[in-house]
């Protein structure tokens, strides 16, 4: 062991306690409730029955993608503009969290509409952009991916991140005038006061394991630069073999 | 500097890329030939019914327009990389968008002749015939292919200097071209149609708001892009 990782345990050991898995435990916990409260309180809907309570992880999965590729957006503008690493390392957190979160929306999506629709996926415009969405969360993953160097990694997906965010409300717009210009396909989430206070703590419960992956995921990538540029150091000063 | 230097520059960028590629002409032999190509499996995946054909001629002009075009614009850097000469063309004195400027210039004019063979036999391959509101057809080409041009070059510029360059490319590019697809397409069949809904005016004021949303954030961001 080298000093300078001596130096870096030393610093995450006096660092004050982490508070991040306490979000964590908190998320579950209200997620817990909130799935309980929703399948308890809402009755079963007229049409769907109890399939409407996919709804209750489905929508607060959507809500909380959107805010994540809002995040990445915010972050990969203040990489651009002050160009500090940790800027990126937040936009790639949220980015992964985000990709997690379209995913699932897709997935649940496609269960519930198999027997509502009875089809596993339609044209829907919601449906279309975030497919669209996931793509964009795909691509700006695997750009990170094929780059090795960290300065160019970050001022690249910061573009990329930026341009694609722009793009969201286009590809909105584009697709919503191609369905309806063609067909008027009706909105299901016609809400009864009944199911929307399960599905708004579900969508605290979502946002609050959504920060928790997101801050988790920011340290240890701070952490594992951290770490790099400490062996970089090292190396410079002919310690390279004992980090 | 003023504004005439930089024109300079960007024409000058652009005739240099243009004419390597007319000495060799490999690129857009290569390229005009793959678009037809993709023309014909069409016809062949959609059977020669001649009215299904023509229903799904504007869509196969567009999927046979990117499908080509976008092994072009990893071109235009590459071979600039090959013999070591975008750092020095960075290096000369002006303002980097100027080079990405003068790019696109070249990759527009590129593409645009690739259009003018593939185009054309799309039209005898499918049965269309574009004799009604044909400057409005074309001003919907041009749109389109300035959109899908500005985010090509653009994109190209990161990916012909990484790994995996020939998959990159489409990946980061083809999600960002939904929305000129879908109004390129839907502005195309709805003229070809005869505009009876009156649909293809919204669809090309939405072209119109992509391309000059993207060349703007494309020029601002290049610097970003090529100083790394």
């Amino acid at each position: 062991m080298g000093v300078s990782v001596d130096r870096l345990v030393a610093a995450r050991v006096t660092a004050p306690r982490d508070p991040t898995p306490w979000i964590g435990v908190l998320g579950i916990v209200v997620l817990v409730a909130a799935q309980v409260y929703g399948v308890i309180s809402s009755p079963p809907d007229r049409d769907m029955g109890h399939l409407q309570k996919i709804m209750y992880v489905h929508v607060p999965a959507a809500w909380n993608a959107m805010l994540a590729f809002l995040v990445v957006a915010l972050a990969s503008l203040r990489y651009l503009w002050k160009g500090r690493p940790a800027d990126d390392l937040l936009a790639a957190s949220a980015a992964e969290v985000g990709a997690l979160l379209t995913g699932l929306t897709l997935a649940l999506g496609m269960i519930w509409g198999k027997p509502t629709w009875g089809v596993w996926w339609t044209w829907e415009p919601r449906l279309t952009s975030t497919a669209v969405l996931f793509f964009m969360f795909v691509a700006y993953l695997i750009l990170r991916s094929f780059v090795d160097d960290f300065e160019r990694r970050a001022q690249w997906s910061a573009v990329v991140g930026l341009l694609g965010a722009l793009n969201v409300p286009i590809v909105y717009m584009s697709v919503r005038w191609w369905r309806t210009l063609h067909q008027l396909q009706s909105s299901p989430m016609t809400l009864d006061s009944s199911y929307t206070w399960p599905l708004r703590v579900n969508a605290v419960a979502v946002m609050l394991l959504m920060a928790f992956a997101i801050v988790h995921r920011y340290r240890t990538a701070v952490t594992e630069y951290t770490a790099d540029e400490l062996a970089d150091h090292a190396a410079l000063r002919g310690e390279g073999n004992r980090v | 500097m003023s504004w005439k230097e930089e024109w300079r520059r960007v024409r000058a960028v652009a005739l240099k890329d243009l004419t390597s590629e007319r000495r060799s002409r490999a690129g857009l032999n290569a390229v005009t030939f793959l678009g037809v190509l993709v023309l014909m499996l069409f016809g062949f995946a959609l059977g020669p019914d001649a009215e299904a054909l023509r229903e799904a001629a504007a869509g196969a002009i567009w999927l046979a327009i990117l499908f080509s075009g976008v092994l072009a614009f990893n071109r235009s850097y590459q071979l600039e990389l090959d013999g070591g000469a975008l750092e020095p063309l960075l290096l000369y004195p002006g303002a980097r968008w100027a080079v990405f400027a003068g790019k696109l210039l070249a990759n527009l004019a590129f593409v645009f002749l690739v259009e003018l063979i593939v185009i054309p036999v799309a039209l005898v391959l499918f049965h269309v015939s574009i004799a009604d509101g044909w400057m409005a057809q074309i001003s919907v080409t041009v749109l389109g292919t300035v959109g899908f041009v500005t985010l090509g070059t653009f994109y190209a510029a990161m990916s012909s200097r990484s790994r995996s360059r020939e998959v990159l490319l489409p990946l980061l590019l083809f999600p960002m071209m939904i929305p000129v697809l879908l109004g390129a397409v839907e502005a195309s069949s709805s003229l070809l149609a005869g505009d009876v809904m009156q649909e293809a005016g919204a669809w090309i004021r939405m072209l119109i708001a992509f391309d000059i949303t993207f060349l703007a954030a494309a020029v601002a961001a290049f610097e970003y892009v090529i100083e790394v």
